[in-house]
């Protein structure tokens, strides 16, 4: 049902015409991790390196208030109405797994509102190991940790770290200062993740992440046939 | 009961529902309800407003030959907050009713608000107005009582005496607005207090839920 755009729909604004959404082709990723881990950094870099190239949007997630959406309008990686903000009643995961209609009506609204987009990514709110995109919401996702949660974040899985297609581990450059192992975490990921593809960052330090970014967009043209 | 109108009532739903809770976020937040009395006083006022209107709307809608709900449903939801919150049920409803309960009806209907939705989703699924109103009236207090759960941390199991003590007035209000369809008139009950909790909501700068 989720990937089937067949349906009429319409904006988030009350209006009552029926509309036909163009057979959706967009590349859905989603982003998700724990607080503070850098999933707006992310989400910020990857706008900031891809808008240039790929036709994109953005819904954020966000169980306090808008500011996600704020961030990034404030460090304009985006137009305005390229970002829809969804509130999800404390219940972030509840938005991107269990009830995802608040976020595919974001999701088709910016389709709708932009034409075939190439790439829309979807940006959980801050939740905790467990969370997970469902298949109805993303196409693909990325689960972003932090090092200063400790190295054995990886060891301890939950479907965002054993399953997520691509594991980004951000803040290296705190690693010494939290007395985190990389090496460990990477070892630990490795195993739990059976050769799905991890990602060392610093977003703070290096916020060009040509290695996600390239990621990212071979999963759009895997998704989107020249 | 119908199995199917039970999963109709479930709030596990995946209806959009979890996001909204009905006027009790602002509520809180102007410090109308901080605990279970007034937890239980805020759900009989919406009961008996809020919660009859759509409890009427959904019967019609499921008693179907009376065209032109929807404005009726707009005629009886001043605050356009309120308004866009139920069509944004509604829109979310109609797109996991055609997944479960594929009928042309369903196809058929276009953009409503939520007990309109609801009422020929009922009757779709087999279901009689009365069980329409039934679940619409259910829903007007489960979901802001879910809401206070988590926004208070009120204890789960207090809040479920009060929506149990509530029992009998949801099925009281059910059997209303289904007596009132049927004579023929829609209910029209107003809550001033709400329609202006909505529309401050809607502005606030901190909120958790859409509505």
């Amino acid at each position: 049902m989720g990937l089937d755009h067949s349906h009429d729909t319409v904006a988030a604004e009350p209006h009552r015409e029926l509309r036909e959404t163009k057979p959706h082709r967009a590349l859905r990723l989603g982003i998700g991790g724990p607080v503070g881990s850098g999933k707006t950094a992310l989400t910020a870099a990857l706008c900031r390196l891809l808008r240039d190239e790929l036709d994109l949007a953005v819904v954020t997630n966000d169980i306090y208030t808008t500011e996600d959406a704020d961030f990034l309008r404030r460090n304009a990686v985006l137009d305005d109405d390229r970002i829809e903000a969804v509130r999800t009643g404390c219940c972030p995961h509840t938005a991107i797994r269990d009830d995802i209609s608040a976020n595919l009506d974001a999701v088709e609204l910016l389709e709708e509102r932009h034409g075939p987009l190439d790439l829309v990514i979807v940006e959980s709110g801050g939740d905790n190991l467990t969370a997970t995109f469902s298949r109805g919401l993303a196409d693909r996702q990325i689960f972003v940790l932090d090092v200063s949660g400790g190295d054995k974040v990886p060891r301890k899985g939950g479907p965002g770290v054993t399953t997520a297609d691509l594991l980004v581990v951000n803040k290296i450059d705190l690693a010494p200062l939290v007395g985190a192992d990389l090496d460990v975490m990477a070892r630990d990921a490795e195993r739990v993740r059976g050769g799905l593809p991890i990602a060392f960052t610093s977003l703070r330090e290096s916020p060009d992440v040509p290695e996600v970014a390239d990621w990212v967009r071979s999963a759009v043209r895997e998704r989107t046939p020249a | 009961m119908d199995a199917a109108l039970l999963l109709l009532a479930d709030s596990r739903l995946p209806a959009g529902g979890h996001a909204h809770s009905g006027g009790l976020e602002p509520a809180v937040t102007a410090g109308v309800v901080r605990d279970l009395p007034t937890l239980a006083d805020f759900l009989r006022g919406r009961l008996a407003t809020a919660g009859l209107v759509a409890a009427g709307l959904a019967a019609a809608a499921c008693a179907g030959g009376r065209p032109g709900l929807d404005a009726e449903a707009d005629a009886r939801t001043p605050s356009p907050a309120q308004r866009h919150a139920s069509l944004a049920q509604g829109r979310a409803l109609l797109r996991a009713a055609r997944a479960a309960w594929p009928h042309p009806a369903l196809e058929e209907l276009g953009p409503s608000h939520h007990p309109v939705v609801l009422g020929t989703v009922v009757r779709v699924a087999g279901g009689t107005p009365a069980q329409a109103a039934a679940i619409a009236a259910y829903g007007a207090v489960t979901g802001p009582a879910s809401a206070a759960v988590r926004l208070l941390g009120l204890d789960p199991l207090g809040v479920q005496r009060v929506l149990a003590d509530l029992a009998g007035r949801i099925d009281a209000t059910a059997a209303e607005a289904a007596e009132s369809v049927r004579a023929g008139v829609l209910p029209a009950a107003s809550a001033p207090a709400l329609d202006l909790f909505a529309e401050l909501h809607r502005q606030a700068d901190l909120r958790l839920f859409e509505s």
